[in-house]
């Protein structure tokens, strides 16, 4: 392996304690937004750190008769998503495993936390776990369609799926964002995006209505560390894939070499392009109300229309 | 203090009492039934050497009442049940047989109600000498949930603890995918005794305790046991405090009806409309306080009078009244929401009165039943109307509750500047004179207001020391909880809550 250098191995480790410390963050910034534009103080934006440092501090709780899978969930859905943390082009389109972050490979092991969650619910064998599993499957299973599509529109210009390509390529055409497969596939996303963080109109993080849940039903057997880790892993993927969706559509900032200064600037855009989209993302949440259950198919539907049009109108422009 | 005058359209209560045999119970009350009357209420007396069970039919309007008076062997109290000719009677029934042990010949469903089936049999706690209460045994009376069954189906047991701060009640959801099949409430997790307490204590004790029995109730529960106090001793009010009674009635329903407003608009996660609603209620809270001296109206009527300190004040009013209606206006304005409460949780105007439901879920289903109107203790203002809607759905329980609060502003707006209300005072007990004559050794009395939630009635009896000896309270929440799961019909899970919020029934004041 003489081709890694520090520096590239310095960007993954910056890139995954950048995230990691992040995340909490991001979750109590919406929280933070939402409040005040419901006239309402809320708790600071560190609170969901402090939360977390008094859920590690707690003992463990199992539910009897939970096999591994309840136990093993958390601790996937955390590492997966620090996996791509680790491979995707977050901060720098050149890092160690750049050649290897292909677009699918990011969807599908952000997807595999889901699963194993879904799992570790059905194994608790409470109605909620359930009902929340099914949900959730249902969301996933029209979600992941409409998404993958949308990765074809993006992939097409450059013939190649994997992300540092995509991004490079928008990034010396920058026509290509405002070309129409570009605009209706950031559509589709952003609609896979709010369904599969469990974000408003799809599902409400603040619910405490057991029976309306969808990701929090998922979670309702978890205390202590494991929540923790539950807690961080499902922010921590919402971080993933806000700073995604601004490095596919709004590239610019993002450090193509590596030297010091590039990577201040990649962080400090990213930090600012991610702050924007959570707060807009809070803000559109104040607006709206959260579906009935079976119309979340009929959006789930309309961002997969979106996807076929923008793969339509990338072959007809090629 | 306002001197009395004389009352105005207000027809005077008085209670017409029909004894009646064992064998001629369920004749008379069909009879009555049949002329319009309601079952009320029903409650049962151990008098020691008898059973004594009442029967309160109302009417209106003009206001009328009729008390069916039968007495049973205290050895072996048994009761044609009156289930075929009332669905109300039969759920008294069952209450009386836990709380009183009395037997019940032909009752479609001879099933506890009231006491979970850890309390042992033959223990009747309202019974005289029942005393504490014995071990709980492992399962004395159980009555299990009917299984449905069938391909696919599943059950979701959900409380009697939730994951918000709630009062416990244990639904249990029969399942299709997300399709209810079939819903089972089950209640009484809080009963705390509140008749028994109340037996032996003096009226102002006992009306500290009224005004507790629902926290949110504080001036329906503590107006009702004192109107029937009243009756009871032939007190006298005078049209001032009559009226101011009134407001306080109003008050009560306009914080509570912002609130749930509010809270509808939770459920369905469009927080900023909740947000709003909370500040107009937090506000109304605070001027609950000034009126009061309580957030929640408490202490604001006393034994032949009220003890307020002012009224809301026109602007106070108006300005609720805008922040109101902005807020229906943001609400009515996002289609997400109206998607979500119109046709959802419908109760057909048939089962609303087939289940003889009361106040905002009956009016929302067209059944235009209205204390206030039945049963007026003072004039309601001109143009006066009763809020109602057709389709009995979320949509209409939140459509009904709007235009409420319209009236509730309007009626306060029309009495606050009527003519100046009662100073502030302290009524004290021997402030009262009852009627002249011989004291009678047992007087009782019946009290019906329009509470928020819908018609909610006391009945009390005294002795010849004016201390209590038997109150039987019925919330409106005892008629409205059955119909919930009838309007859950096609309804799916997750609307669940928001169809039981669009009831909002009360656990504590049902419970008792």
């Amino acid at each position: 392996m003489t081709g890694i250098t520090v520096w590239p191995v310095g960007v993954v480790v910056a890139q995954v304690t950048l995230f990691v410390l992040g995340a909490p963050f991001l979750v109590g910034l919406m929280r933070t937004v939402r409040c005040r534009l419901e006239g309402r103080t809320g708790p600071p934006v560190r609170q969901t750190w402090r939360d977390l440092r008094k859920l590690l501090g707690k003992q463990r709780t199992q539910p009897e008769k939970s096999s591994v899978f309840f136990a093993m969930a958390p601790v996937v859905l955390v590492a997966t998503t620090l996996v791509v943390v680790a491979f995707a082009p977050l901060l720098s389109i050149d890092t160690v495993f750049s050649g290897g972050s292909d677009l699918f490979a990011i969807v599908f092991l952000l997807l595999l936390g889901s699963v194993s969650l879904a799992l570790a619910a059905l194994d608790t064998g409470t109605a909620f776990g359930g009902m929340g599993s099914s949900r959730l499957m249902a969301i996933v299973a029209l979600a992941e369609p409409a998404l993958l599509v949308a990765i074809l529109a993006l992939a097409a210009p450059v013939h190649s799926s994997s992300l540092p390509i995509i991004v490079a390529g928008s990034l010396h055409h920058p026509m290509w964002l405002a070309t129409p497969q570009r605009i209706l596939a950031f559509g589709a996303f952003v609609i896979v995006i709010l369904a599969e963080s469990g974000r408003l109109p799809v599902d409400n993080p603040a619910t405490h209505l057991e029976l309306t849940m969808i990701h929090e039903a998922l979670m309702l057997e978890y205390s202590g560390p494991d929540l923790a880790f539950v807690v961080l892993g499902e922010s921590l993927r919402l971080l993933v894939l806000l700073a995604l969706l601004s490095n596919l559509f709004v590239p610019w900032g993002i450090a193509t070499s590596l030297t010091g200064l590039s990577f201040v600037v990649a962080v400090v855009s990213l930090a600012a392009k991610v702050a924007l989209l959570a707060t807009l993302v809070a803000a559109g949440e104040v607006m709206v109300a959260k579906l009935r259950l079976f119309r979340v198919p009929e959006l789930l539907a309309g961002a997969f229309v979106l996807s076929v049009l923008a793969v339509l109108s990338s072959l007809v422009i090629a | 203090m306002t001197t009395p005058v004389a009352r105005r359209g207000v027809v005077p209560n008085s209670i017409r009492v029909i004894a009646t045999a064992v064998e001629r119970i369920a004749i008379e009350a069909k009879e009555l039934l049949d002329d319009g009357f309601r079952l009320a209420l029903v409650a049962a007396h151990d008098d020691l050497e008898e059973i004594r069970v009442v029967y309160a039919f109302t009417k209106g309007p003009p206001d009328e009442r009729v008390e069916l008076v039968v007495r049973l062997d205290p050895e072996r109290p048994s009761l044609p049940s009156l289930a075929a000719v009332s669905f109300t009677a039969s759920r008294f029934e069952r209450e009386m047989r836990d709380l009183f042990g009395v037997e019940l010949v032909d009752h479609p469903q001879p099933r506890r109600l009231v006491l979970h089936q850890h309390w042992p049999q033959g223990w009747y706690p309202m019974r005289a000498g029942a005393g504490a209460a014995p071990p709980m045994v492992e399962n004395a009376g159980s009555y299990p949930f009917i299984p449905v069954e069938g391909p696919g189906v599943y059950e979701i047991p959900v409380g009697p603890v939730h994951a918000g701060l709630i009062e416990p009640g244990h639904f249990r959801f029969f399942v299709v995918g997300e399709t209810i099949l079939r819903m089972k409430a089950r209640l009484w997790f809080v009963h705390k005794g509140i008749e028994r307490l109340m037996e032996g204590k003096s009226v102002d004790e006992g009306m500290r305790i009224a005004e507790r029995i629902s926290g949110d109730t504080a001036v329906g529960h503590g107006l009702a046991f004192m109107m029937a106090v009243e009756e009871a001793l032939g007190v006298e009010v005078t049209s001032g405090d009559r009226r101011t009674r009134a407001a306080l009635l109003e008050m009560e329903r306009l914080y509570n009806h912002v609130a749930d407003l509010g809270a509808l608009c939770n459920d369905v996660a469009f927080s900023i409309a909740h947000a709003h609603a909370m500040t107009t209620r937090e506000r109304l809270l605070r001027l609950n306080e000034e009126v009061t001296g309580h957030r929640l109206l408490r202490g604001g009527i006393v034994l032949g009078g009220t003890n307020v300190r002012r009224l809301p004040a026109r602007a106070e009013l108006d300005s609720v009244g805008r922040e109101v209606a902005d807020l229906v206006a943001m609400v009515r304005s996002n289609a997400l929401v109206i998607d979500r409460f119109a046709g959802t949780a419908v109760l057909a105007h048939e089962d609303a009165v087939d289940m003889d439901t009361l106040g905002v879920v009956a009016r929302a289903s067209g059944r235009t039943i209205d204390a206030r109107v039945a049963h007026p203790f003072t004039p309601m203002p001109e143009g006066f109307t009763v809020a109602a809607r057709e389709d009995g759905d979320v949509l209409a329980r939140f459509d009904v509750r709007v235009d409420e609060v319209g009236t509730s502003l309007d009626c306060l707006r029309a009495w606050i500047g009527a003519e100046p209300t009662a100073d502030p005072r302290e009524a004290r007990y021997d402030d009262v004179t009852p009627v002249a004559g011989p004291v009678p050794t047992r007087r009782s009395g019946l009290g019906i207001v329009e509470a928020w939630r819908g018609a909610l009635v006391h009945r009390v009896e005294l002795d010849g020391d004016e201390l209590l000896t038997r109150v039987k309270v019925v919330d409106p929440s005892f008629f409205n909880w059955p119909a919930l799961p009838i309007s859950l019909a096609d309804t799916i899970i997750p609307d669940f809550p928001l169809a039981n919020k669009s009831f909002n029934l009360s656990y504590a004041g049902n419970d008792l």
